[in-house]
């Protein structure tokens, strides 16, 4: 492991796929709040053409020219689909669709023109489709770096500007704030997070890296700074772990791994977060129908005793069982444990009967508000 | 006319023209209900998705295409929607957020699968993304003394079996998509109808992947309907403009691919986006030129009422004979000569308004219409 951690290849590899989590988790965040998750699939393959036009004019696989390239790119994309669906009758999802598939499809012709042109500084272009961590060098790691960097800054810069607009835009108009460029700006950024993870996962899985560390960060908390502190942490652990079994294992590539490892999360996130938890939220109800199931119970041995004018007037369990038209054993059995109900024997019955203990009486009393007498 | 068939299903050019328009046919017709269900990325997350079937499939069967892989196809395609509506149904996950948790998991699989088994098949990400329709005519069958491309073969069925579907149920799918509860009331399981044809999208992506690939295949789903959206109110209509649209695509994608040495399949989905941009310039109710000589007629409209409200009110006025002249309008109405000018020519052509020398008077007509807007309560009463 430690062998494995001092390769040279490897570090590249794991800084770099930290940078992509934490970037990703970060506008991803902002992303799935403002329902915009899939623009993130548009954007990734709308990087494409951009990837494409950046090596064309610069000549050669630079590695800024296509990353500029791809941002451009991504970002018209967003404007083109913002514009399609509020000038037209096209809807929000066919307006990502289309701008998907023919960015995609402009980038696969010039990628085609590309290596049909014969060029012998093409080779790797491809792997932007699909992604080859071990192809990045220290180089390409300093652009990356440098992008997060601008990306965060912007984030901590604008982050009242962007926690309004994305819980409250039209409170955000009446204090006069420019929303619509603050909404461009936001859209745009998730280009500079899919630039960073062109190298790292391919344009074609980049969409898990926006959607699903913030959505499992959701699971954790309510607070916005908490989710995208969280969401940054899921995306890098995600991405060390990817980056680290593909360097072990069989020849695994690398993206697919980062996206299996952030899904699991997301899993875990759903089932256990404490809060929002599926788990967690079922043992809550279990417990509550337990509680109610008791407390029923209580007042209907209170009421007896009420109406018999004999506080330890003894109960038959089957009477209590028929009564509420289920089995009563297991909520005495807790009523008994907490020390509200005794068992008793009503001779010469032979059958289980229940009565009161005081502070069965006192509980059901106050229970019951103490009014129905 | 045996000899002009067997030249044909000879002819490479022809058999990537027609096996391009049959995946235009058969995706768009489908297409076209996705897109009028809001539900077009879904198109987007099941073509992703297939990639986990066909290698599943594969591992099963040892076969990487024909019947079984397209209902193996077709149950991914569920299963992609199935447990994307699981998300959904936990309320933790908003329905887009769901779509692209699923398919990038399922495709990631997928990948690492072909990754540890099948390096040596023909099945790798790439053919089944991006698809080579350059070589379909490679791989035959023999049908009577013809022999038939594969791909055809495949795409044809499926192409037949969308028609059918959309054409013997067009009614309940009419009905599912405009007013799903109704649908239901009336008895004709709008959520079947809708696993059926998500079924069949799948089992279509599948028979698609070597001709155009995964990615390609959406353009085919979402464009040619969303074009044909721009060019017509009716759904039969629609569906005819879209499969036209998809199959003009295929024939000067292929054309203009070989032109410029480049991907056919990218070139083909290119074109598609090349006549939805002509939709969307040129159509004639919600095209943009459209949209804005409505705008333009609509502006003009209220400009030539304008002048008739300012006229009928200076009519009687001692000062009728400087504010009811061409030059007034510049001052008082803050109106730029060119929009005079545009404005008065209308208002003359139109008969509200005549010319006595320099001064301008109200037809009848034009008094109507300044009277329309001064006093709508008596408009039609009398």
């Amino acid at each position: 492991m430690f062998a494995l951690l001092s390769d040279y290849t490897i570090q590249n590899v794991l800084i770099g796929a930290a940078l992509l989590g934490i970037v990703s988790g970060v506008l991803g965040s902002f992303a799935v709040l403002r329902r915009q998750s899939l623009l993130g699939d548009t954007l990734s393959h709308a990087a494409l053409p951009g990837i494409c036009l950046g090596f064309l004019i610069a000549g050669t696989r630079s590695l800024p020219a296509i990353l500029v390239g791809a941002l451009i790119t991504g970002a018209l994309a967003a404007l083109i689909v913002l514009a399609l669906s509020r000038t037209t009758r096209l809807k929000t999802d066919s307006s990502l669709g289309i701008v998907l598939s023919i960015f995609f499809a402009l980038g696969i012709v010039l990628l085609t023109f590309i290596q049909n042109a014969g060029n012998a500084a093409q080779g790797g272009l491809e792997s932007f489709l699909f992604g080859q961590a071990a192809a990045i060098l220290r180089s390409d790691l300093y652009v990356m770096g440098a992008i997060a960097i601008v990306a965060l800054a912007l984030v901590a810069l604008f982050w009242k500007e962007f926690k309004l607009i994305t819980f409250d835009p039209s409170y955000g108009r009446t204090l006069g704030l420019p929303v619509l460029a603050l909404e461009a700006g936001l859209t745009t950024m998730i280009a500079l997070a899919v630039v960073i993870g062109l190298q790292m996962v391919g344009v074609v899985l980049m969409a898990a890296m926006i959607i699903a560390p913030a959505v499992a960060a959701r699971q954790w908390t309510n607070r916005l700074g908490t989710m995208v502190g969280l969401a940054a942490l899921f995306g890098m652990i995600s991405g060390v772990f990817g980056a680290l079994v593909s360097a072990t294992g069989r020849g695994l590539a690398t993206g697919p791994l980062i996206v299996l490892a952030v899904s699991a999360i997301v899993v875990i996130s759903l089932v256990f977060a404490p809060e929002r938890g599926l788990l967690p939220a079922l043992l809550r109800q279990r417990e509550n129908s337990k509680s109610l199931r008791g407390r029923r119970v209580l007042a209907t041995l209170y009421r007896l005793a009420a109406e018999h004018n004999d506080p330890a007037y003894p109960a038959e369990q089957k009477m209590l069982d028929a009564y509420h038209g289920t089995g009563t054993a297991s909520a005495l059995r807790r009523l008994q444990s907490r020390g509200l109900v005794a068992a008793t024997r009503h001779h010469p019955e032979p059958t289980p009967h229940w009565t009161l203990t005081e502070t069965g009486i006192a509980e059901a009393r106050s229970d019951l508000g103490g009014a129905s007498q | 006319m045996n000899a002009m068939l067997s030249a044909f299903f000879n002819s490479p050019d022809a058999m990537i023209m027609l096996t391009g328009a049959l995946v235009g046919i058969a995706a768009s017709v489908l297409g076209t209900f996705l897109i009028l269900r809001g539900a077009s990325m879904l198109s987007d997350a099941i073509s992703h998705s297939i990639v986990f079937g066909i290698i599943i499939v594969w591992m099963l069967t040892g076969q990487a295409s024909g019947p079984v892989q397209i209902i193996g196809a077709a149950l991914t395609g569920l299963l992609t929607v199935a447990l994307t509506e699981l998300l959904t149904a936990t309320r933790r996950v908003k329905a887009d957020a769901a779509i692209g948790l699923v398919f990038p998991a399922l495709f990631s699989i997928g990948v690492l699968l072909i990754n540890i088994y099948a390096r040596d098949v023909h099945i790798d990400q790439h053919t089944v993304l991006l698809g080579e329709i350059g070589f379909v005519w490679l791989d035959t069958y023999e049908i009577g003394n013809y022999l038939v491309p594969q791909a055809v073969v495949w795409m044809g069925v499926m192409a037949c079996l969308n028609l059918a579907f959309v054409t013997l149920l067009f009614k309940e799918l009419k009905l599912a998509t405009f007013d799903a509860a109704l649908a239901k009331a009336l008895g004709f399981a709008p959520v079947l109808l809708s696993y059926a044809l998500l079924a069949l999208l799948s089992g279509t992506a599948v028979a698609a992947f070597d001709s155009v690939g995964a990615i390609l295949f959406i353009a085919f789903v979402i464009v040619p309907p969303s074009a044909a959206y721009l060019l017509t109110d009716r759904l039969s209509l629609m569906l005819v403009y879209g499969a036209a649209i998809a199959i003009v695509s295929s024939i000067a994608g292929y054309w203009l691919a070989v032109g410029f040495n480049v991907s056919i399949g990218g070139m083909m989905a290119v074109m598609t986006g090349v006549c939805f941009i002509a939709a969307l310039a040129f159509g004639p109710r919600y095209g943009l030129i459209a949209q804005d000589a409505r705008r333009r007629a609509r502006v003009a409209e209220n400009a030539a009422r304008t002048l008739a409200v300012h006229l009928f009110n200076h009519e009687n006025d001692p000062q009728a004979k400087e504010e009811n002249v061409a030059a007034a309008l510049r001052d008082h109405l803050h109106w730029s000569q060119a929009k005079s000018h545009a404005i008065l020519a209308k208002s003359l052509a139109d008969g509200l308004v005549t010319r006595a020398g320099d001064t301008l008077l109200l037809t009848d007509k034009g008094r109507t219409a300044a009277r329309e807007v001064l006093e709508p309560w008596a408009r039609g009463g009398g």
